[in-house]
């Protein structure tokens, strides 16, 4: 599979509408273990990414440059929690695909290893916690060792995005342990973590934006 | 939900405007970033900058306590949400003038990390030295033996106030720093929430409560507090808050306070001073000193309902910080 900085760029868009689909019910989900407020942040920081795909980053062919960009500017619009995890992502994500206009299977694994890992490290959470963790260890973890075994990214993705899932829903059941739901205590068993689900929505989205171009192939 | 607003997805900025042009000659924005405020008076050469920040929606939390006697300049976050590093790195650079930056924000996972990340900046792409303290005064957010995992909620104020003094002072960056962690160490919070905020952007109410609950603990953003009850009378709710502060900090008979009496939001200056009343008659009783007091809006939560109660122990540094006088926007002491 390979992917040009034009179809990642299509890519970030397919996640500009997604939030915009999914804020409300984002919100809905924080409002049960915070302030209520994470579709409202995901909207704004897209929102300024969508104005950056259409602007500066129109003739942009480095897939780096494309992911460096999408972060700072998510950063610098959102501030918050997620503004440095995800910012965090995208930019040690960009780090894997250094000075590439053409990504394939290789570098789209590492990348979204980088991903993942970097938002770990920057959060200093771990699994259980009930964060954003819980849907993307076990997703990097799944990732990375189908991507050993077959070296294939599709297959390899498809069964990191359902342990991606997996870990999401698992965070029904969980204390949360970081972050301002953390205070709950035990009363947070029961909602679904808004950051882990948040997470998810963005890996599933790749998933279909790379099912689909794999379809039109065919 | 009812507000005087515009479009809700410009209440900070259009705030931040009116906020800058009714006060020209203490604030001013900077051209580098909207969201980067900083005293209108220079700040003095040698003199450490103090910088605050945080989410909007608690005013006059943060950008009203810029000012002679207090901040030298403020990061503006989007509601209830901590401010990027851009906003914060402008600011830090503005306000340094030659002895360093200290960083004060309550201990929100967001504010963690985008003042860390600033300061990593302010530290390698502009060599600026940056001192961080953190308030951490929120009783009810986390058990006394995890304290350092503790919120800040209206101490907040009490720990600009004695920094703000302190580098006024012409305290090195290092005796900043401690000056802030010992007004941190020396000030503990609790509140109680009776009404829901809404954000502009939701228009859905906060937390749910009934009618006739309160919540006791409740966060700053609406967090759900440890104990939720059937509304109880000023006095009783007075004397838990003020109990669970004494549990939880040694203050004895002869020792000398800071009171503050913080309301959310919509909460009446009837229903602080009569909580202040009772708390004087507790203190009293138990022959602690109320040295200074403060009773009204400090540090809110949009339109919410409830209230809160600091108290800060004080020796003699913290009482000349206390006194020290300050011009903000929205605080003046003389």
């Amino acid at each position: 599979m390979q992917l040009t900085a034009k179809e990642l760029k299509a890519y970030y868009k397919e996640i500009v509408s997604m939030v915009e689909e999914q804020k409300d019910y984002l919100c809905e989900l924080d409002r049960k273990i915070g302030d209520g407020d994470h579709g409202v942040t995901m909207s704004i920081g897209w929102q300024a990414v969508n104005e950056k795909l259409d602007n500066e980053l129109v003739a942009e062919e480095d897939c780096a440059k494309v992911s460096i960009m999408v972060g700072k500017t998510f950063l610098s619009a959102v501030g918050s929690s997620v503004g440095p995890l995800y910012a965090t992502g995208f930019m040690r994500g960009a780090k894997a695909v250094k000075g590439k206009t053409v990504i394939e299977d290789k570098d789209l694994a590492e990348f979204w290893i980088a991903f993942a890992r970097g938002i770990k490290e920057r959060g200093q959470a771990e699994v259980g916690d009930k964060t954003m963790v819980d849907t993307l260890e076990p997703f990097a973890n799944e990732l990375e060792a189908k991507f050993a075994e077959s070296g294939e990214f599709l297959p390899a993705f498809t069964d990191a995005v359902a342990a991606a899932k997996a870990g999401m829903e698992s965070t029904k059941e969980l204390v949360s342990k970081r972050g301002r739901s953390s205070r709950l205590g035990d009363r947070s068993i029961g909602a679904q973590d808004p950051g882990a689900t948040s997470a998810y929505m963005i890996l599933a989205t790749f998933l279909n934006f790379v099912q689909a171009k794999t379809e039109q192939a065919i | 939900m009812k507000k005087l607003m515009n479009d809700s997805r410009y209440v900070v900025e259009e705030m931040v405007e009116g906020y800058v042009k009714a006060h020209p000659d203490l604030i001013k924005q900077l051209p580098e970033n909207d969201r980067a405020l900083v005293t209108a008076k220079e700040t003095r050469e040698g003199k450490v900058g103090v910088l605050i920040g945080g989410g909007s929606g608690h005013e006059p939390g943060f950008l009203g306590y810029v000012g002679e006697g207090m901040a030298d300049g403020v990061a503006v976050g989007n509601i209830f949400a901590s401010p990027s590093p851009d906003p914060i790195l402008e600011v830090t650079k503005a306000i340094d003038k030659g002895a360093g930056v200290v960083y004060l924000y309550g201990n929100y996972a967001g504010d963690v990390m985008n003042f860390g990340m600033a300061a990593e900046m302010a530290d390698l792409e502009e060599d600026i030295e940056v001192g961080m303290a953190l308030a951490t005064d929120d009783v009810a957010s986390a058990p006394k033996e995890e304290k350092e995992k503790r919120r800040g909620i209206a101490g907040e104020f009490f720990i600009f106030k004695a920094t703000g003094a302190a580098a006024d002072f012409g305290y090195n960056l290092e005796d900043v720093v401690r000056v802030a962690k010992k007004a941190n160490e020396n000030t503990r919070s609790m509140g109680v929430g009776l009404t829901p905020c809404s954000l502009p952007q939701t228009g859905e109410p906060s937390f749910e409560i009934g009618d006739d609950e309160m919540e006791i603990g409740l966060g700053h953003h609406g967090e759900p507090g440890v104990e939720k009850g059937p509304l109880q009378s000023a006095d009783e709710v007075t004397e838990r808050l003020v109990n669970d502060i004494l549990e939880d900090i040694e203050i004895n008979s002869g020792d000398k306070v800071a009171v503050l009496v913080n309301g959310l939001g919509s909460t009446s200056r009837m229903e602080l001073y009569t909580m202040f009343r009772k708390v004087e008659q507790m203190l009293s009783e138990l022959g602690i000193e109320i040295y200074r007091s403060y009773v009204g809006d400090y540090i809110t939560s949009l339109e919410m309902g409830g209230a809160s109660i600091t108290l800060m122990k004080l020796d003699d540094e913290l009482i000349k910080t206390i006194d020290h006088p300050v011009n903000c926007p929205m605080f003046v002491q003389k």
